[in-house]
């Protein structure tokens, strides 16, 4: 397939998990309890090794002198495609994190599930690792979706996230996802260039990083 | 002292192990369970100077890395806390004295963290400072926390090799990458002089009397300075200690004396970040538990 | 389901013994396979882990010890003296 249309795959997904990953990192150390805390830092470190990863191989397609780093920390805040659900920031919020979590592992089982069979090798090889390790990430949020399935602030986030959620997944792989969770398609929160709360994300994530030429070692 | 407190004496001092449903002295139950809680404590503030910095990592690899070193410090506190539980405090009373001020943890988690420089410092030298405590404490007379120990080591290897690392990516930098390292090296020099506490002989220490502690606290500054400084200096890095040097004849190290009534202060709360952290963690605290009083639900 | 104290056994090879590594909070089976997991094998440093909840392990410290019953063991014999009337009898003494 085509090095460009690959590239292109690849970085919505990575940009996706890296700031899910960033996202998910900001529990580290203040989690409900310990045990909880040490096994979200896993969900987080995952999905930045699965981000890392994808940006490698677009890296190679892109071939422009820029590597997986300078793909995740160098570019331009609109030029990220992650989707709207991973850019929202829940701290200190549990309900509404976990929320997310259920649904963001149940739309990328949809999404991964159909990489898995993309006639490019390296790409479904690549959906294949993720998918192995997002099953324990799927029993994850479903042990957390039984304790709080009886909680109304968990019910309305949700109920809040679920266009979120679809506005993951391209069109053709939405209803998979509402029938996964037996509720209608509504109208989805779509992809679209990263907005106010992005650039103060992006801001953050980069300013280590910033502080040095581009090409610095770190 | 009974005739039963001074057989147990006896008993760890010459190397006895003391398991969880042993008789033990109350003195020596209260004095682990202060050490332990402590440590646990520490492990837990630990986590806030550092966690931040996750956010900022410049590379894939220094957040993953620095993600993975906290990831084991939380649960590192986990284990300690198990400890401290089996010997009679709940984890929620150990969170609450902590949080109150009422319980204390160590020195270097009361300072705030400036830059990514810090981040290699901390992960270098106060996780350095630390193993050699740790390793020490694999000889604890309390046997189950000695245990903890064997697993906390073990995973505290990669912590300095990864600050080491991160310390030398910015050495062989740019000048200002360079200027960030030695900058925070002026920062946590004293709190890492601090560290391993007051000179206090070990026979007068209640913590090596009762074989909780193995080593006098300037045995262990001794081992730190005599593995670290040379791996310093070598990198062109300046210590800001004019007085530092070895004393060839003796072998042991000779510096400024440090402020102890400074790392009295700093301990009992008044450190530049305690009382921030503290209201940071008491805050997070109030947040998420709902969610944790749902899972973890006391028995009936 | 509320509260309780899991114990893990961790394999470290396969083979070996399964050795204690320590303890954790869970409400029931499902966390505690996902925190065992995390703290005992995140490393792949365990094969396999047996993880129980400590209300179900049968400890047991105290072991009667009254009359003396060494014959089952092998300190409870000494073998020297008849073995060296033996040789002596037999004209194989070792020098």
């Amino acid at each position: 397939m085509q090095a460009r249309l690959r590239a292109e795959i690849a970085l919505e997904l990575a940009d996706d998990e890296l700031i899910l990953g960033w996202r998910n990192s900001e529990w580290t150390g203040i989690a409900p309890f310990l045990e909880e805390d040490v096994a979200f830092s896993s969900i987080a470190q995952n999905e930045i090794g699965h981000a890392r990863a994808l940006y490698e191989l677009a890296a190679r397609d892109l071939g422009d002198g820029r590597d997986a780093d300078a793909l995740a920390f160098d570019r331009a805040p609109h030029e990220y495609r992650c989707a709207p659900l991973v850019q929202l920031r829940l701290v200190p919020d549990w309900a509404r994190t976990v929320a997310r979590h259920v649904l963001y592992e149940a739309a990328d089982a949809v999404r991964i599930a159909a990489l898995k069979e993309h006639p490019d090798a390296e790409l479904a090889g690549i959906a294949a690792k993720i998918e192995r390790e997002e099953a324990y990430h799927r029993l994850h949020a479903e042990m957390w979706l039984e304790r709080l399935r009886e909680e109304e602030r968990f019910a309305a986030a949700l109920e809040e996230l679920w266009p979120f959620a679809l506005g993951i997944l391209d069109a053709e792989l939405r209803p998979a996802l509402a029938e996964r969770f037996a509720r209608p398609e509504v109208d989805a929160v779509e992809r679209a260039a990263p907005g106010a709360e992005f650039a103060e994300l992006w801001d953050e994530m980069t300013v280590v990083r910033r502080s040095a030429p581009v090409g610095a070692q770190w | 002292m009974d005739a039963r407190t001074q057989e147990f004496l006896e008993y760890v001092q010459s190397g006895g192990q003391v398991e969880t449903d042993d008789w033990m002295p109350d003195e020596y139950r209260a004095r682990l369970i202060k050490f332990i809680e402590m440590h646990g404590n520490s492990e837990l503030m630990g986590v806030l100077p550092e966690r931040d910095w996750i956010l900022r990592a410049p590379t894939l690899q220094r957040k993953l890395a620095l993600t993975a070193k906290i990831q084991d410090e939380v649960g590192h506190c986990q284990l300690i806390y198990r400890v401290v539980e089996d010997l009679g405090k709940p984890r929620e009373r150990c969170l609450d004295d902590l949080l109150s001020g009422k319980s204390k943890f160590h020195n270097v988690f009361h300072y705030p963290t400036k830059s990514w420089g810090d981040v290699g410092v901390i992960a270098w030298l106060v996780d350095a400072a630390a193993i050699i405590s740790q390793k020490a404490l694999l000889k604890c007379s309390y046997a189950p926390y000695a245990r903890v120990m064997k697993k906390v080591c073990w995973e505290e290897s990669f912590h300095i090799l990864h600050g080491r690392d991160t310390v030398l990516a910015m050495v062989t930098g740019t000048p200002e990458q360079f200027e960030l390292v030695q900058e925070a090296l002026n920062r946590w020099w004293t709190p890492l002089m601090h560290f391993h506490g007051t000179p206090i002989p070990a026979e007068e220490d209640p913590m090596f009397v009762w074989r909780i502690k193995s080593q006098s606290n300037e045995d262990a500054r001794q081992q730190f300075l005599d593995g670290y400084v040379p791996q310093i200096r070598e990198l062109g890095l300046e210590i800001p200690d004019p007085q530092l040097r070895k004393d060839e004849a003796t072998g042991r190290w000779l510096y400024t004396e440090p402020d102890w009534e400074e790392l009295k202060a700093v301990v009992t709360g008044h450190g530049p970040a305690s009382e921030e952290r503290l209201a940071f963690r008491r805050l997070s605290r109030a947040e998420v538990d709902w969610a944790s009083k749902i899972v973890l639900a006391e028995a009936a | 389901m509320p509260d309780r104290i899991w114990e893990v056994f961790r394999q470290e090879r396969k083979g070996q013994a399964f050795v204690h590594g320590g303890s954790f909070h869970a409400p029931d089976r499902a966390f505690a396979e996902a925190y065992a997991r995390e703290f005992y094998a995140r490393r792949q440093e365990s094969v396999a882990l047996w993880v129980v909840p400590r209300d179900e392990i049968l400890a047991i410290e105290e072991f009667p010890d009254e009359f003396d019953l060494k014959y089952r063991r092998v300190d409870g014999y000494s073998i020297k003296g008849r073995l060296r009337e033996a040789r002596a009898r037999a004209g194989t003494a070792q020098g």
